[in-house]
């Protein structure tokens, strides 16, 4: 599947993109989000474009067909489709430049979805929430062939089938709030396959799924493509899906194409310094941080300062007058056992709604807790039982446990100073005179790396690597032992990541911290965890040393989970074996 | 830190220091409308405050060879008979005639009888604010002894301007008095119903919906109905403020909950709660500076809606009644076919609450779309 | 699931009209002494000698000396039953007085309901799609004036300068043969060409509101998503338009009758008393002046259950069009 050699002559360009670029123009002036990009697309090819967020990547993909939201608009350059190339041509040569047709013109609408179709990343918002799936999948049919509302409905069932939507017969007449959010972007996968498209336009079609999903979706867009022999134009920035599925990359940085080339070629030999770094923080991260290893042998790990001990919660149960929710509500973490050393990372690895967040905010005693004990030790060898307390009580533990959170945008009251928001913790413990707490903020700030300048700064004068490392200096603000941190490294492009883990590093070896990582990537933990904890539905299944866990994994959710992790790297593509699990109901 | 900065983005910006107010001014400001909507109820306030000193005369005081005198113009420029000219404002006398068959009385010029007047000069003494005894006022006859009527005067011969003058103070204020009022039923139901939730929300949330449904005017109507009828103009006053706070409120809790209900959830606030702060510090250091710029925007475009009730309710009869003065009651006035063509002047509080009603809505809607200067700062 | 909906809604409508009723009846035997009171104040003041005895006898008769809580109860047993008691100033049973007038007071709110969504529906969809326009920019102004015009005002101003300018009477909902006349499809066609005015008047401030409802509501979703996902499937512009975002859009404005239709039938009191208009509105003022209390607590009660039924249909609409709160 996976053979360079094959006479690459043979390949047929169906779309070319020459020196286009796009503007938004603003009251700063306009601000050119493609600059002078210009690439090709192969019959049966894809074609990843990788890059950070704001490259410019998503706006490129959109200046193909015309639809950038105003007040984006495409100020240069030929998007050139060459239709005689493709199964549509009529024989003659019939090459339509894109960018010269009126974007509401009927003419480029008849391309829209026939010729080149798009698939989004929002599979929920990118789907009107009040329309049937089989209305919204249908409609390009109706709207490109003559067919007959029957006809119509026969080819929809068919698409759903394709797609491997369970039950097309129900889910055509259900909305896209009844299915989860693998099955909408079947759904819209579907919807783009209508009219058997040349051209696919994918725009980060698998950043909003778990890994197992995302798989599951990647593989379908292949063989869908083997198929058809459809070009795919694959946006993303994740390095591992592009070592997945790309036959060439290129890569954009600042809304310029930076590098392109073949996938193998790129990986092994990257040329532009972007590129370069871009990969090596991603390989980076698939390995134990040597840091940390050296940290370890240093100072051991100690004993357990926090124990999760059969903690069990329940959101919503029956307890409101007119909802008949007698059932017992939703179980989101169930009898979790789980316990953290002093000066270790454990890592809790789960994908979307396996209770991870609920856990590590019930560890914190953010939530109540339905049954169970948190047992802390605290500085002086104290047990206490964090479950039954009170807000009160948990004053004192909450300052020895604290929190990074995943948003950076929605962690930081925007309408306090930087200064504010480090020195609150401080304030409220009342310890310290005024000039005291100005000083620690500013010791703080240096500590993570920010300028002193940052103090009478507001949070939306930072960008969001910044805003966590205030989020940081916050939480050790108040010399906490554990640091709980909630996906902290999410929201952040790759290139950011290392530096946020690396700076906790640098944070426990000289303040003497335990963290609790949560997170859905599994590199992330294994660079930075020395134990994890697998969850899913509520439950820990596995737990263990970190390398052990990643290597080989007892649990069969495990051994799927980590089977369809993406690696970042093209030679060991199709060489892993795929395994699904699903759980005996 | 590290990282390169973007090159096509620009960089540092005094708005990086702005604090919220200052970033909700910078959105304001470039509201054109609203700045003007700013200048005009700036300007209405300041009338009402000071409405005895603006006001020509005491707006009670009767005049029975004034009945329906219609509005005279002020000439600023004196002619001299020898074509010289000089500063001093004038208004043309107008003489009564009663037409002895159908007993109608017109009002007609008589160009050679000047009433000469003065700013700040000597006329009726009054008490501002019912303490400090003055007698100048901003505009009036040179001769205290002559009056004058920019805007006509009613059926005793007062005059219009003076009344809808006095009246802008309590029509304004009966806006903002009531408005504080469900203001603070709102914000502390709203806050309860946001902050605890649970029962109580839920037990709040159905007065609101019951309150929501009813029907405004029938209620004010019977509640003012219900009102005894021998209360003191004071009393009365309040009770009809009341009267109005106690339907409008729902609205603002409506705003309150939430906006609550959206922080609570907040990480910035569940930040604050790890931090050890009380609930009072929660809702006071770090909720309520993210509601106070919607609240203001809503109480702004809460009064307009009073000040309209108010006049609804003292036109029909039931709301403020004589001897106290609103635009309301000035406008019960007119409320025949048959004196408004006979003296169509008397709309003149009308088009004040028109006025001040649009330019109100403005300010609102202009501190609406500034309340939230973060709203597009994600992504 | 629409059906548990629309019943689960129907059953809270119960203790909402109760709650209602209860406030009804507050409200009209709060004032201070009773009708009693004031007809033997009327009495006195014709220089009649005022017979203790004569006052007793009635207001037993009429039920007042009981307690406020015995009195509802008797009052809504009745209500249920259809009989309102009777009206102390006219001498009649309420349920005589009172039903033309709320007919018509109901046509009216409903035809201004009528008027204010074809009205306001396309200029709220065409200011939003074509937002900053010319166009754009005379709706929102003539918006803003019709919100700021109390509507009582906008019936003066118009009834004058129909007086003033043509000589005509805008004022009541029928010529004059037909007030009286028995109801007859002539008097129908008459009232038609009256009704349209205090409809206007009625209508433009709610219109002008709901412009501004549906202008928001759109100028939000047109940048959703799925309407990028609609164009990319190659729909013409309008059609797309019309058929994701403007049917979003529509679910907030669906529920504004909500309040929009309580909003015109207690703005119709006022416009009606200006125009002398015979539905509710002036009869219902007029017997609280009068202390009328039988009469003015079935208006009162009345008009609130339209308002709850008005919010209960709403609610209802909203979920026949919005699948997510059907499954909520």
């Amino acid at each position: 599947m996976s053979t360079t050699d094959m006479n690459t002559k043979a390949n047929t360009t169906v779309l070319e993109i020459k020196n286009l670029s796009t503007e938004f123009v603003s009251k700063r002036g306009p601000f050119r989000a493609v600059d002078d990009v210009s690439l090709e697309l192969h019959a049966g090819k894809t074609l990843c474009v990788v890059g950070e967020s704001g490259s410019g990547k998503s706006v490129m993909s959109r200046s193909i067909l015309q639809i950038v939201d105003p007040p984006g608009r495409v100020c240069g350059g030929e998007v050139l489709l060459h239709r005689h190339r493709t199964a549509r041509g009529m024989g003659e040569e019939e090459t339509i430049d894109l960018l010269k047709l009126n974007p509401k013109s009927s003419a480029i609408r008849n391309l829209r979805g026939r010729d080149i179709a798009m698939i989004f990343q929002e599979p929920m918002s990118s789907l009107s929430p009040v329309h049937r799936i089989g209305d919204q999948v249908g409609e390009a049919i109706r709207l490109h062939e003559r067919v007959s509302k029957k006809e119509a409905r026969e080819r929809t069932l068919e698409l759903l089938r394709k797609v491997e939507i369970p039950r097309p017969e129900k889910a055509i007449d259900q909305f896209p709030f009844e299915f989860s959010g693998g099955m909408r972007q079947r759904a819209m996968i579907a919807m783009a396959l209508a009219c058997n498209p040349t051209v696919l336009i994918a725009d980060e079609p698998t950043t909003a799924l778990d890994v197992t999903i995302q798989a599951e979706i990647l593989d379908l867009i292949r063989s869908i493509q083997k198929e058809s022999d459809m070009a795919v134009l694959f946006i993303t920035h994740d390095m591992g899906v592009v070592a997945e599925i790309a036959d060439e990359i290129a890569v954009m940085r600042f809304g310029k194409v930076v590098e392109t080339g073949d996938v193998y070629e790129i990986f092994e030999n990257p040329k532009h310094p972007y590129t370069q770094r871009l990969l090596n923080s991603v390989r980076e991260l698939d390995r134990p941080s040597e840091r940390r290893l050296a940290m370890r042998e240093k100072r051991p790990v100690g004993e357990p300062c926090l124990v999760s001990d059969g903690v069990r919660k329940v959101f919503g149960a029956s307890k409101s007058w007119f909802k008949k929710e007698v059932s017992g509500g939703l179980v989101a973490v169930n009898d979790a056992y789980l316990e953290l050393r002093t000066g270790e990372n454990l890592g809790i690895v789960g994908e979307s709604g396996s209770g991870k967040t609920t856990l590590g905010r019930c560890l914190q005693r953010v939530h109540d807790v339905t049954s169970g004990h948190i047992l802390y030790t605290n500085a002086s060898g104290q047990e206490l039982d964090l479950a039954p307390m009170s807000e009160g009580e948990l004053a004192q533990p909450w300052r020895d446990i604290r929190t990074v959170f995943q948003d950076p945008f929605s962690s930081l009251n925007p309408r306090m100073t930087i200064g504010q928001i480090i020195s609150e913790p401080l304030i409220v413990e009342g310890k310290l005179s005024g000039s005291q707490i100005r000083e620690r903020v500013y010791e703080l700030l240096e500590l993570v790396g920010l300028p002193a300048s940052a103090f009478m700064r507001y949070p939306h004068a930072f960008s969001g690597g910044q805003r966590q490392r205030v989020s940081i200096a916050r939480a050790i603000a108040p010399n906490p032992r554990i640091i709980i941190a909630d996906e902290a490294t999410s929201a952040l492009d790759v290139s950011l990541r290392t530096q946020i883990l690396d700076l906790l590093l640098d944070l426990q070896e000289r303040l003497d911290l335990s963290f609790i990582l949560i997170s859905h990537d599994i590199a992330v933990i294994r660079y930075f965890c020395d134990r994890i904890a697998v969850m899913y539905r509520g439950r820990i299944v596995e737990t263990g040393d970190t390398e052990e866990v990643c290597t080989t994994p007892k649990h069969e959710y495990t051994q799927s989970l980590l089977s369809a992790v993406p690696v970042a790297d093209p030679r060991v593509r199709g060489q892993k074996q795929r395994v699904r699990y699903h759980e005996a109901t | 830190m590290t990282a390169e900065i973007d090159p096509r983005a620009s960089s540092q910006s005094p708005e990086d220091f702005a604090s919220q107010w200052r970033l909700i001014w910078f959105a304001f400001r470039r509201h054109r409308l609203a700045m003007t909507g700013v200048v005009i109820v700036l300007l209405f306030y300041f009338v009402g405050a000071f409405a005895e000193i603006l006001a020509p005369y005491d707006p009670n005081s009767a005049s029975s060879k004034d009945i329906y005198h219609p509005p005279q113009m002020v000439h600023f420029i004196d002619y001299d008979d020898d074509n010289g000219w000089s500063f001093g404002p004038y208004v043309v006398a107008m003489n009564a005639e009663r037409d002895p068959f159908t007993l109608q009385t017109t009002y007609t010029e008589s160009p050679d009888e000047k009433i000469y007047l003065d700013f700040f000069a000597k006329g009726q003494p009054y008490e501002l604010w019912g303490i400090i005894p003055m007698e100048r006022h901003f505009l009036t006859t040179e001769d205290p002894n002559q009056r004058f009527f920019l805007i006509g005067a009613d059926r005793l011969g007062r005059d219009m301007l003076s009344r809808t003058i006095y009246g802008t103070r309590i029509s304004m204020s009966i806006g903002l008095i009531g408005v504080s009022m469900s203001l603070l039923l709102g914000l502390i139901l709203g806050g309860i119903s946001g902050y605890w939730g649970g029962r109580v929300d839920m037990l709040i949330q159905r007065v609101v919906e019951l309150v929501i449904s009813l029907p405004t005017i029938p209620i004010w109507l019977g509640l003012s109905a219900a009102l005894p009828q021998d209360w003191s103009p004071i009393t009365r006053y309040f009770a009809i403020t009341i009267i109005l706070s106690l339907v409008a409120w729902t609205e603002l809790a409506r705003v309150v909950r939430g906006r609550f209900l959206a922080l609570r959830t907040e990480d910035f606030v569940t930040a604050a709660r790890l931090d050890g702060c009380r609930p009072r510090r929660v809702i006071f250091r770090h909720i309520m500076p993210s509601l106070v710029s919607h609240i203001i925007a809503s109480v702004s475009l809460a009064v307009p809606v009073m000040i309209i009730a108010e006049t609804s309710l003292s036109f029909l009869g039931l709301g403020l009644t004589p001897p106290t003065i609103s635009w309301g009651v000035l406008l019960k006035e007119a409320q025949n076919v048959r004196t408004m063509s006979q003296a169509p002047w008397l709309f003149a509080p009308g088009a004040a609450v028109c006025i001040a009603v649009l330019a109100l809505n403005f300010l609102g809607d202009g501190l609406r779309d500034a309340a939230d200067p973060y709203a597009q700062d994600n992504n | 699931m629409l059906f548990a909906y629309i019943l689960r809604r129907m059953v809270w409508a119960v203790p909402l009209l109760f709650a209602v009723s209860l406030i009804a009846f507050a409200l009209i035997s709060a004032p201070p002494g009773d009708y009693i009171t004031s007809f033997a104040a009327t009495l006195s003041q014709s220089g009649d000698i005022v017979d203790q005895a004569r006052l007793d006898a009635l207001r037993e008769r009429y039920g007042l000396d009981q307690p406020f809580i015995v009195q509802y109860f008797q009052w809504i047993t009745g209500v249920v039953q259809g009989d309102f008691g009777i009206s102390f100033e006219w001498q009649q049973p309420v349920g005589q007085l009172i039903w033309e007038r709320m007919a018509l007071s109901v046509t009216l709110a409903l035809s201004t309901l009528v008027f204010t969504w074809a009205v306001a529906l396309p200029i709220g969809i065409y200011s939003a799609v074509r937002k900053y326009s010319i166009g754009d920019y005379i709706f929102t102004t003539i918006g803003f004036i019709g919100l700021a015009t109390p509507n009582f005002l906008f019936a003066l101003v118009l009834m004058y300068v129909a007086v003033a300018y043509f000589g005509a009477d805008v004022s009541g909902l029928f010529s004059q043969q037909y007030q009286d006349a028995p109801w007859s499809f002539a008097k129908l066609v008459d009232l038609a060409k009256h009704i349209w005015i205090p409809v206007v008047i009625l209508g433009t401030s709610a219109t002008a509101s709901l412009v501004r409802v549906m202008r928001a509501n759109l100028l939000d979703e047109l940048h959703r998503p799925y309407v990028t996902t609609a164009r990319a499937k190659g729909l013409s512009e309008w059609r797309l338009i019309l058929k994701y975002p403007v049917r979003i859009a529509i679910n907030p404005f669906v529920s504004t009758i909500g309040w929009a239709f309580p909003q015109l039938i207690s703005g119709a009191v006022i416009t009606a008393f200006v125009l002398s208009l015979p539905t509710a509105g002036p009869l219902m003022l007029q017997a609280l002046l009068a202390q009328d209390m039988y009469l003015a607590g079935a208006f009162i009660l009345l008009l609130c259950c339209l308002s709850v039924v008005g919010m209960l249909v709403s609610d209802i609409l909203l979920a026949v069009i919005d699948p997510r709160i059907r499954f909520r």
